[in-house]
Formats: C-alpha cells, sequence, structure tokens
C-alpha cells in the first residue's frame, strides 16, 4: 500500500461521524462608510491614501514622489510615465523596479485589503518585488468585510491572486515595526471617482 | 521506561537565570496579547466568528478523508504536482527527490512550522544542500543555529544587540550597530541576491481549499512570494488538516488569524496560489506524521482544528516564564505540548505539565480548541502509561496516603507550621520547588481543624 491509500485509510478510520457545514452569514459591521473606514484601517498600518478624481491627478502625485524613476503601470492613462527599458517578460527584470502601478477592483474596508489578481500584473512578482507600490481603487469597489469579498470573488478563475494590505512589514526585531522587509517599502493607494468620459 | 528528567523545567530553569530577561520577555509577549485583545473588540461578532471557524473545523475533520480526495483531485486540475508523505522521513526524500532531479543544491524556504517538525533543514544540509529562511526572525535564528521559539515571532526571545552582533559576523554590518530599521535593511539586501539567485523555493501553507485545489500562503514580509514567484519550481509543505471546505471559508479564518496572532486586521499578504505560472512547476506534499493518529483521539482530536496563530503561547503565564526553547519541540506552548505527545509520548511527556491549567489558552483560541482541557487529559494518559515523572509520582503517592489517613494529616499539617514558624530555613530553600521565585506563606497560627473544634465546643 502506497502513502496516500495508507493515509487516506487512516483518516477515515478515524474521522468523527460527519457534522454539517454552518451557515455564514455577512455579519453587520459596526461602520457605514466604508471609504472612511478603509482610509483609517490603512493609514494605521503604513499605507498611505489619495483622494483624486482623474488619472490626470494620480499622474501628477506620483511624478512629483518618483520623478523620472524606473516606473511600471497597468494602467493606460499612466504611460507616460512607464519605463520602456525594462524586460517585462522577466520578472527578475523587475528588480530594479522603483514604483508598480496596479489597478485592482475589489477592496475590503474592515482590514484595507486589496485584491489583486494575476490578471491585473504583468508578472506575479511585479507587486512584491517594486522598491514602492500603487494601487488604484474605485471607492464603489469597497466592501464591508472579507465575507462580501468572497462574496464578490466566489468562483473566480485565476493562476494566482492576492490581498494586499499595506507595505511589506516585520517586527522580528524587539517588535519594533519597520516598513519593507522583502516587497515594497511604501504603498499609496489612490482612491479615484469614477471618471466621466 | 519511566522517564525519569522532567526536561521542561530543567530548560525553563537555564531560561530564568537571566531574571531581567524574564521580564522583558513576558512583557513583549504580553502586550501582543494585549493587541489582539484590542483587535477581537473591534468585531462585535467576534465570539461567533471562534464558533463558526471551530464548527468548519468540525466538519474538515470529520470528512477529511473525503476533503483530502477532492482537493487532490482539483489541484491536479489546476496543473500542481501531489505528493503524500505519511511520516517526517518520507516528507523530506519528496523534497530532495525534487531538488535532485534539478539538480539544485540551494533553496529559498519561507517559514513553515511542518518543515521544522519534519528538521527538514538538518536533513537537507547534511545531503550537501543549503537552505537559507527568508522570514527575517527565522534567518536570525538560522544564523544563530537556533530552533525558532515561536511559531509566528520566532526571534522573540533575542535582544537586537545579539541580532545586531549576528549581523556583523555573518552580513558584515557594522559592530556595534543594533538599530532594527538598519538591520532589516541589511537583511533586505542580502535576502534579495538569494530571492533572485535560487530556483526553487519552499513555502509552508495556511489553508489549502478542497473545493479549488488552491491553497494560501500568509505572511507579511511578503517573502514567501518573493521567493515562490522568483523560482522555477515552487514546493508547497502542508499537513493534512490544514484543509477547509470551500473558498468563502476562507473570509471567516483571515478575519481571525492575524487579529489573534498580532492583533492585525490582516497579514499584510494573503496569497492565494492555484497554478503554477506559465513555465514553472508547482509541487504539494500532503504530510500526514502522526496526524492521522490524533484525529482518532478522541480527547485530543480538536487540537487539529489549530490554525497557529501563537495566541495561547502569548497570553500563557508559563511560557512567557520559560522561554519557548524549554517546549524542545518545533511548536512552543500551550498547543505544542497536546500536539507534541502525539509524536512522542516519552520524549515530551513532560509538557503537557508545564501549565498552570488556567485556561486562558483556551479563551483566546480563535477555532475554540479547549487547549486546558485537554493538557489536563494528556496528563492523565500519561500517569496512566508510566510516563510521569519520578519524582511527581512520589509526591502524589505521599499525597494520596496523608490524605486518606485523618491522623496522618493533622501530624503532618502540625510539623509542617511548626517547622515553617521555628525553622523557615528548612522550607525556605532552593531545595523546596515552591520557594522558588516566590515565598513561603506565612504560617497560620491554628489549623481550621482546632479552630472548628474550639468554636464548636464555644457554641454548644
Amino acid at each position: 500500500m502506497n502513502s496516500r491509500e495508507k493515509i487516506l485509510q487512516a483518516v477515515k478510520q478515524n474521522q468523527p461521524e460527519p457534522v454539517s457545514l454552518p451557515h455564514i452569514p455577512f455579519f453587520t459591521p459596526p461602520f457605514t462608510n466604508l471609504e472612511q473606514k478603509f482610509t483609517k484601517v490603512l493609514q494605521s498600518i503604513g499605507g498611505e491614501v489619495h483622494r483624486v478624481s482623474s488619472y490626470a491627478e494620480i499622474n501628477q502625485i506620483l511624478k512629483k514622489e518618483f520623478g523620472s524613476k524606473t516606473i511600471f503601470s497597468s494602467a493606460q492613462e499612466l504611460a507616460e510615465l512607464m519605463d520602456t527599458g525594462l524586460d517585462y517578460k522577466n520578472a527578475h527584470a523587475f528588480a530594479d523596479l522603483e514604483l508598480a502601478v496596479v489597478e485592482a477592483n475589489l477592496a475590503v474596508a474592515e482590514n484595507s485589503a486589496i485584491w489583486v489578481t494575476e490578471a491585473m500584473v504583468q508578472e506575479r512578482a511585479l507587486p512584491f518585488i517594486a522598491q514602492h507600490l500603487a494601487l488604484i481603487i474605485q471607492p464603489q469597489n469597497l466592501v464591508a468585510t472579507m465575507h462580501e469579498a468572497y462574496a464578490r470573488i466566489a468562483d473566480a478563475d485565476y493562476g494566482f491572486a492576492t490581498f494586499i494590505a499595506g507595505p511589506s512589514k516585520t517586527a522580528d526585531i524587539e517588535q519594533s515595526l519597520v516598513l519593507g522587509a522583502h516587497g515594497p517599502k511604501s504603498l499609496l493607494v489612490f482612491l479615484l471617482d469614477r471618471e466621466i468620459a | 521506561m519511566h522517564k525519569t528528567i522532567a526536561e521542561h523545567p530543567s530548560l525553563a530553569d537555564k531560561f530564568n537565570k537571566d531574571e531581567e530577561r524574564v521580564n522583558w520577555h513576558d512583557q513583549t509577549l504580553w502586550w501582543v496579547r494585549a493587541k489582539r485583545d484590542k483587535a477581537a473588540h473591534t468585531l462585535p461578532e467576534w465570539e461567533d466568528l471562534r464558533n463558526l471557524a471551530s464548527q468548519i473545523k468540525h466538519n474538515v475533520l470529520s470528512n477529511l478523508s473525503e476533503y483530502l480526495v477532492q482537493f487532490e483531485e482539483n489541484a491536479l486540475k489546476n496543473n500542481i504536482q501531489v505528493h503524500w508523505a505519511a511520516d517526517a522521513q518520507e516528507h523530506n526524500a519528496i523534497v530532495k527527490s525534487i531538488l535532485q532531479k534539478h539538480g539544485v543544491a540551494q533553496i529559498v524556504k519561507s517559514k513553515s512550522m511542518l518543515t521544522e517538525e519534519c528538521h527538514l533543514n538538518d536533513y537537507l544540509q547534511k545531503e550537501g544542500i543549503e537552505v537559507i529562511d527568508t522570514d527575517l526572525g527565522e534567518r536570525i535564528v538560522q544564523l544563530a543555529q537556533e530552533p525558532p521559539s515561536h511559531i509566528v515571532l520566532p526571534c522573540i526571545h533575542k535582544k537586537k544587540e545579539e541580532i545586531g552582533e549576528l549581523f556583523h559576523l555573518h552580513l558584515g554590518t557594522p559592530a556595534g550597530n543594533a538599530d532594527p530599521q538598519f538591520l532589516t535593511a541589511a537583511a533586505r539586501l542580502h535576502l534579495r541576491e538569494k530571492f533572485l539567485t535560487r530556483k526553487i523555493a519552499i513555502t509552508g501553507v495556511n489553508f489549502a481549499v478542497a473545493e479549488t485545489g488552491e491553497f494560501v500562503v500568509c505572511t507579511n514580509e511578503g517573502n514567501a512570494d518573493m521567493g515562490a514567484h522568483l523560482a522555477d519550481v515552487h514546493i508547497a509543505c502542508m499537513g493534512i488538516e490544514k484543509l477547509i471546505p470551500e473558498r468563502h471559508h476562507l473570509g471567516v479564518f483571515l478575519r481571525l488569524l492575524a487579529r489573534s496572532a498580532t492583533g492585525q486586521p490582516i497579514t499584510t499578504y494573503s496569497s492565494h496560489f492555484k497554478k503554477p505560472r506559465q513555465g514553472q512547476e508547482m509541487h504539494l506534499v500532503l504530510v500526514d506524521n502522526g496526524r492521522s493518529r490524533q484525529l482518532g483521539r478522541e480527547d485530543f482530536r480538536n487540537s487539529l482544528k489549530c490554525i497557529r496563530c501563537g495566541a495561547c503561547m502569548n497570553t500563557c503565564p508559563v511560557y512567557r516564564r520559560s522561554g519557548g526553547h524549554s517546549y524542545h519541540n518545533a511548536i512552543a506552548g500551550p498547543i505544542g505540548s497536546i500536539l507534541a505527545p502525539n509524536l512522542d509520548m516519552k520524549d515530551y511527556a513532560d509538557l503537557p505539565f508545564a501549565s498552570t491549567l488556567c485556561g486562558s489558552c483556551s479563551n483566546v483560541c480563535p477555532v475554540k480548541i479547549d487547549i486546558h482541557n485537554q493538557l489536563y487529559k494528556w496528563r492523565q494518559v500519561l500517569v496512566q502509561q508510566g510516563y510521569a515523572p519520578a519524582a511527581k509520582k512520589a509526591a502524589m503517592q505521599g499525597m494520596a496516603f496523608t490524605f486518606s489517613h485523618p491522623a496522618f494529616y493533622r501530624m503532618a499539617g502540625k510539623t509542617g507550621k511548626w517547622f515553617m514558624k521555628t525553622t523557615p530555613f528548612v522550607v525556605n530553600n532552593s531545595f523546596n520547588p515552591w520557594y522558588k521565585q516566590r515565598d513561603m506563606p506565612e504560617p497560620p497560627k491554628e489549623s481550621f481543624h482546632d479552630w472548628y473544634k474550639k468554636n464548636r465546643k464555644q457554641n454548644e
């Protein structure tokens, strides 16, 4: 008997009488203003929030903060900031990337986690390897809790996806919080009002 | 067959030699525990969530063989290669065979308590394979050639000056620099080079979803993602109890995990790995290593619900004052003391006794494991099986005799009081374990028995 069969048999023999799954309610969150809650939580975990009304405004802020540094963006509207010298087919090339800008379409107010899927980034490594990360999210794509987030994600297909909440961080040295462990040292989030085309 | 050395007390003794450090360790972990409380109190439905998580896990345990088959089927469809390991040895051999197939002798690894449990690092090192732990805390203890002392905060026992010294020796940072910001930046550079050059990355698994065949890895540093996304081969290792039925159940567990662990609303990264990226190879190793046996122990089955948040350690008065290494097991603290005797009753017979049974661990557990009850039950099993420490056994026999002979009981009480009053040095010395770290109480003037005899007469 191989290990698979051995394990399955032992588990089957030892598992208790079947118990059914509970129903998971959404619960009523103790806040009503999603944007306010999201902003407050993100700031408390080291992120920065900008309320903007156009890509032009984002463009301006990024230009001011990052100037001519190497930038990758998934947003067509920010194409002029893009560094064209990077080999975008090679994740390792992103090691020198100063800033990655990614558009996301789901975020959770209770913990300020932003759902980023493989389809939104050129390479899976992108939001982790860049020195800084900016995420663009429209306020109408905010949900209150993780339960609502998973209701939206439901049976979506993806190869890789992640919730990102704040910049990469560690507190392993005497519990002192340090931003920028291995991933981005900062997280900028742009709450972008739906643009009137 | 008797275990004669009580290891936990003697290892704790070592840790207790530096009283200032013990106080600091105690306070740091209590601070983390307080952050957990604050985070829990922000959710009105906290208790409901704990109940739901416990019920979901109960469902998992009662259908585990079915979920394992379902998960495997879906993972295979996702192009993930699934391996089954009956024990630690087989787990290590599977990992080695994958490395050998690719001719790789250097790898990066993100935090995984399972690989600690299997002593994978030691094993691979003996095979001439270099493993770099990439979680900062784990890297620090690795440089110090120590095991982690906490499952979430691996180097919680270390002072920043000691870490500065380690970095000075191994990473060439200036001597005497112990600034956490500076040291983290040095580690970032050091580990980035490893991420960019290693072809194989190993990660742990926090949750695996039977319905979709995907698995979720949670980190704050992003090290699991840096490793996995930059490597040609990703090997994920998980205990079979990590399964959950459906994707939306993650909503319950992700709300509980980080809040219970560190008081954060969620970990920085909660990464869902469903398929290997184009051109990448993804392996998943399902490990039993005693879990199916624990499943069959009705009294201890619930310990398999554990999601490894560490809340029970942070709140445990014994853990905080004895240090993680005193548990001589990959998983320290209250939950580790339930899991370890399942792996080896003889080697870990001391651990269920390393508890005050105060119940604080059970009160903070996000999946409502009755931790202190299980520790109490393990004690009974271990005594019945003959693994109790000899001194404890003698003391219990003495107590049984005293309590069943009233005249002897009264005489012993009187003698004890007389000694404490007239020759306190007989009890106030280091041979008396009750005198350690605390003063003996003042003896009462008369026993309750004497008082009762006197007063009853007066009232008659």
